[in-house]
């Protein structure tokens, strides 16, 4: 039996959404609930409001705009993996989010600001190199993936603000997705990695579960663009990223998994 | 809060407070008892219920957000007679202790109106949020992937 007397505020503009987000800067925010049920339930969370952002139309559309298209933060993972428009990495990424009862509530922005290490969708993000809007009463910024993650479940965001949407630059290359968890759904990563790769010219090769934040792997990236083999690569992915050992894997494998992700999708390619 | 919703077709009024769990309201407050709880973390789909059609893990809903819905429990699965799908069940044997199966049967009729002849594998997708210990997937399978064939 869930216990929690926060009061709850829904907001059906994004308007009343953001001027509710000034007013109530200790809220917590609420769309899915697929997180923020699991820590209420186990006593991890003691709001002093809820301000539910499921009814707010405007956080729910996918779109092409000038520069790409634009994700509402409050869309599902069902309803990107049922758009025939959504970007095929991100569709592969939402399509591992739990099982289809979690992907029928769980949003992108959910994802985004839990900001889980292990999130999905987290290093999809940083592939793309895709920019996260951030609204508040006073207006709108831009802030790149790269920059959002800034500590163990910190983000860049401020109090006044909310993830309003992602924009996703059209950009070509081979990519791919790959999740490493025990069992396919309904499982938490113990490695997940997104890649772009454009030879000679351009390289993102981004992990999840492998450090405090999503991250790339810089020096892996240059060697794969100056034409470095498969295994090299892998070794420097496996040097870069800062595994550690917990109730889901152990460091080691963590390392050998990423590694093994990245050889093996470069030489299949 | 007064919430209002549809409940297996029949309007429903629930006083509560609106971040209890939409598991226990329906368990406790309308004694729908059919919807089981097995982790309460939305991990094993015991508690699967559908909303507007939508599956979902009914022990990480707020009840407040199923207000206005119509709200489809394993209890309204059935009409006058059994569902094809839990025919099919009895049929295969597809049920040991019977804590997973109702939401087995949620997930596994939603899958039927949208896709009527899935692939065993399309099975196992629609089915994978749906944890069962004591082992029985084959004829679970067996029996959704049968249901509606057998049923023609």
């Amino acid at each position: 039996m869930l216990r929690c007397e926060a009061p709850v505020h829904r907001p059906h503009s994004l308007e009343d959404a953001l001027a509710l987000r000034m007013e109530l800067p200790g809220a917590t925010m609420l769309a899915g609930g697929t997180d923020i049920m699991v820590y209420l339930e186990a006593g991890q969370l003691q709001p002093t409001a809820i301000i539910d952002l499921s009814g707010v139309p405007a956080l729910r559309v996918l779109r092409s705009v000038t520069g790409g298209q634009y994700y509402g933060a409050g869309l599902t993972c069902t309803d990107v993996v049922g758009s025939a428009h959504a970007h095929p990495l991100i569709r592969e990424a939402a399509l591992t989010v739990g099982a289809v009862q979690i992907q029928n509530r769980a949003t992108l922005g959910g994802n985004i600001c839990n900001s889980s290490p292990a999130g999905d969708t987290l290093p999809v993000w940083l592939a793309l190199n895709a920019d996260f809007e951030l609204a508040s009463i006073h207006g709108r910024r831009r802030v790149p993936a790269a920059r959002f993650w800034r500590g163990y479940k910190k983000t860049e965001m401020r109090p006044h603000e909310l993830l309003v949407g992602i924009i996703v630059p059209p950009l070509a290359g081979h990519m791919h997705f790959r999740k490493v968890g025990t069992r396919l759904a309904q499982s938490i990563a113990k490695v997940v990695f997104a890649g772009r790769y454009v030879p000679a010219v351009d390289a993102m090769l981004a992990f999840g579960a492998v450090g405090p934040v999503p991250m790339r792997c810089p020096e892996a990236e240059s060697a794969l663009i100056a034409g470095a083999s498969p295994a090299a690569v892998a070794a420097l992915v496996e040097k870069e990223i800062s595994p550690i050992d917990d109730v889901r894997s152990t460091q080691d494998y963590r390392r050998k998994v990423a590694g093994n992700i990245v050889r093996t999708w470069l030489e299949g390619r | 809060m007064m919430i209002r919703f549809l409940c297996n077709g029949k309007a429903v009024e629930v006083e509560t407070p609106p971040m209890a769990r939409l598991l226990d309201v329906l368990r406790e407050d309308l004694r729908l008892t059919g919807s089981k709880e097995g982790c309460g973390e939305g991990e094993c789909g015991a508690c699967t219920v559908r909303i507007d059609g939508m599956t979902v893990m009914s022990c990480l809903v707020p009840v407040y957000q199923v207000d206005g819905t119509k709200v489809q429990t394993i209890e309204g699965l059935a009409d006058d007679v059994v569902h094809p799908v839990q025919a099919a069940m009895l049929a295969h044997g597809g049920a040991q202790c019977g804590i997973c199966t109702p939401g087995l049967c949620m997930s596994a009729a939603a899958l039927l109106e949208s896709d009527p002849k899935p692939s065993r594998e399309a099975v196992r997708v629609a089915l994978a949020g749906n944890l069962c210990r004591c082992t029985g997937y084959q004829k679970v399978i067996d029996a959704v992937a049968g249901s509606l064939v057998e049923d023609r």
